[in-house]
């Protein structure tokens, strides 16, 4: 056990997930100004929305290309009940919320009869849908002007969310609880049911997994994470515009989570920070950032296609059983006898 | 935008006879229908032959046009040489593309090769924009007399565009009907493990149908340039509305492609005119939309995906 493996082991533990909420709680007090707490709580928000794009695509298996729309959706749901119709911002998160599901339901029952690459290439033309709409029914959502004065989450008179700190902590708490969500669902028969239709449909439906309640719930599930995400990207910039549905969005999580981890529970979070931070701190690169992105995006497929968080949990896993190779040939050259098959750390893949 | 010349033609005919604007529009669905024809065409043999769906096909065909219009504008060229570098260059930059990333992802999962065809279409547009800027730009192109047929004004770009486009289509089908390089393309989408037993070069194969690809689109993107505009996103749309024309003709299918590119084109042209330019982007998705939801397999295609 040297220092390297007690590093990766602690990783693993349930202290790591408190070390990291500790750290989150305190990064207000030790970030240098107003903005990196801005840039984080934003960085947040799309983690949430990443999140979402990780059940469908990472555990489910089918490239959601209509993701960003989903996050525009829940967005303006949340803009045009706030601000054109006086709703309060706590119903109308809901509604967007609701809103989300809803759509994502009507999609997914006519998208996810399709299987791969129709499926992708049919979400793409969802997603460009969204936008169309967006853009050009300005009675209702103000056409390319977009939506402005959109009201920041009512505090109750406790809290103030128009200032960005009470703002980051809320960012963090929704973050929090879309995390244990998706561990919960990763975990669950639900989500092994998941990951067997991303492995084939055939063996799922042979396992008598009904492929299509699973795939739509799978839907259902990322674009309320999307719409959530986008009610509150509402709340925290408080104007959006028909920009907010362009495929270029859905593009930035896709890197986000290719980063990361696909299909692993902390790669979205990991991957939406790493590339903000980064994008942050090579700021001339904003709006050039594709130049950087796009060879990144074929770099990682080709050569690192599990991200951050994967090949981590995959090197962990071939230093554990080569340790344990290490250990088996030292007893049996010790007791001289066969030992029997030791079960492997099918584990590690799982859980991060 | 797409259409400005098309508006402009309409309006200036509005109120002569209904069967004026009906041809009219019969020829701006040609018109349309050929040129998406064309980039379908090249996207339907690059998916026959690999299985990629080519994301990145629509950045293709905007670096053709840039090619163009920079051949022309800033070194003074012919309007056919400007094409000739533009499908060269085109072709070149198809077969990189094949060599450095579809090739080395030919056993990767299917998700991989859609996300490394988007991450180079995100590289390609951001590229073209970080050197030209995001404006728009007009290309000039030699051709602009209005020609007048039995009463109907026709732009000679348009009957350029018409004719190219089928002419290369009918070049297209002689090659792959007529040649032994062009049997072998043919071999390799009807069925990959059989052409290997015939030994058909696959690497060969692949970097051909690449490069004819990027011709195809290079050759569309001159053609159609000069009645358009150029700038970094003009792939985005078609590339979209080629997708929908292929799943409609059946992914693969050449003669899908052709006839899904007319049914696409003339679908917009009617719809844009008859019933609003607002939505007239949307037509095709919707089209695609509503066959799908009654036919998951597409119109022309047999058996199931």
């Amino acid at each position: 056990m040297n220092a390297l493996q007690k590093i990766s082991d602690f990783f693993m533990t349930p202290a790591m997930k408190m070390v990291l909420i500790v750290a989150a709680v305190l990064f207000p007090f030790v970030a240098g100004n107003e903005y990196q707490i801005y840039v984080m709580a934003l960085a947040f928000v799309w983690a949430i929305a990443v999140y979402g794009m990780n059940i469908i695509t990472g555990l489910c298996g089918q490239l959601n290309l209509a993701h960003g729309g989903f996050f525009a959706i829940g967005a303006y749901v949340l803009a045009i009940l706030t601000v054109d119709h006086g709703w309060g911002f706590w119903w109308a998160f809901v509604a967007a919320g609701v809103a989300g599901a809803g759509f994502g339901f009507l999609a997914g029952i006519v998208s996810l009869r399709l299987k791969e690459h129709y499926f992708a290439i049919f979400t793409l033309c969802v997603g460009f849908i969204i936008y169309l709409l967006i853009d050009k029914w300005e009675e209702l959502t103000h056409g390319a002007l977009g939506i402005i004065n959109i009201p920041a989450p009512n505090g109750f008179g406790l809290v103030d969310f128009t200032e960005t700190t009470p703002f980051y902590y809320l960012a963090l708490t929704f973050m929090v609880l879309s995390v244990w969500l998706a561990a919960r669902i990763t975990n669950s028969l639900l989500g092994r049911s998941f990951r067997a239709i991303r492995i084939s449909d055939d063996l799922a439906a042979s396992l008598g997994i009904n492929l299509m309640r699973n795939k739509v719930l799978a839907f259902v599930l990322s674009t309320t994470y999307a719409s959530v995400a986008g009610a509150l990207y509402a709340g925290l910039v408080r104007f959006i515009g028909p920009a907010e549905a362009d495929v270029v969005h859905t593009f930035d999580m896709i890197t986000y989570l290719l980063v990361g981890g696909i299909g692993t529970l902390m790669g979205p979070l990991v991957g939406t920070m790493v590339i903000t931070w980064l994008t942050q701190s090579l700021q001339f690169l904003e709006e050039y950032r594709m130049i950087v992105f796009g060879p990144l995006l074929v770099v990682l497929v080709i050569f690192f296609p599990r991200g951050v968080v994967g090949s981590f949990l995959g090197w962990r896993a071939r230093r554990m059983a080569a340790a344990q190779d290490a250990g088996k040939s030292q007893e049996n050259a010790k007791k001289k006898s066969p030992t029997s098959p030791v079960a492997t750390n099918r584990e590690a893949g799982n859980h991060a | 935008m797409q259409d400005h010349a098309n508006s402009v033609a309409a309006s200036q005919y509005r109120g002569g006879i209904a069967l004026d604007l009906f041809l009219q529009q019969v020829l701006n669905g040609l018109t349309l229908g050929s040129i998406y024809g064309l980039v379908a065409l090249g996207l339907t043999l690059v998916y026959g032959i690999l299985h990629v769906p080519n994301f990145a096909h629509g950045a293709l065909y905007m670096v053709g046009a840039y090619v163009s219009y920079i051949t022309m504008v800033d070194f003074g060229a012919n309007y056919w040489i400007a094409m000739i570098a533009s499908a060269i260059s085109v072709a070149v930059l198809a077969v990189l593309c094949e060599r450095l990333v579809f090739n080395p992802l030919r056993e990767a999962p299917p998700i991989h090769d859609k996300i490394a065809a988007i991450g180079i279409m995100l590289f390609l547009e951001a590229m073209v924009q970080m050197k030209f800027g995001a404006e728009f730009r007009r290309m000039p192109t030699p051709y602009t007399d209005i020609l007048d047929v039995a009463g109907m004004t026709i732009p000679a770009q348009r009957v350029l565009i018409i004719i190219g486009a089928f002419a290369l289509m009918a070049v297209l089908h002689l090659f792959l009907k007529k040649t032994m390089t062009g049997s072998t393309i043919v071999a390799m989408a009807q069925n990959r493990e059989g052409a290997f037993l015939v030994g058909i070069d696959a690497n060969r194969v692949a970097m051909m149908t690449f490069a004819i690809s990027g011709v195809l689109a290079a050759v569309g993107a001159t053609l159609f340039a000069p009645i358009n505009l150029v700038y970094p996103a003009m792939g985005h749309l078609l590339i979209m509305k080629a997708f929908v024309i292929i799943i409609l003709g059946g992914m693969g299918s050449i003669p899908g492609a052709i006839v899904g590119g007319l049914i696409i084109g003339f679908a917009e042209a009617f719809g844009g005119f008859y019933i609003s330019t607002d939505y007239k982007d949307i037509i095709a998705f919707a089209l695609l939309v509503l066959i799908l939801s009654v036919k998951p397999t597409g119109l022309f295609t047999k058996g199931v995906r």
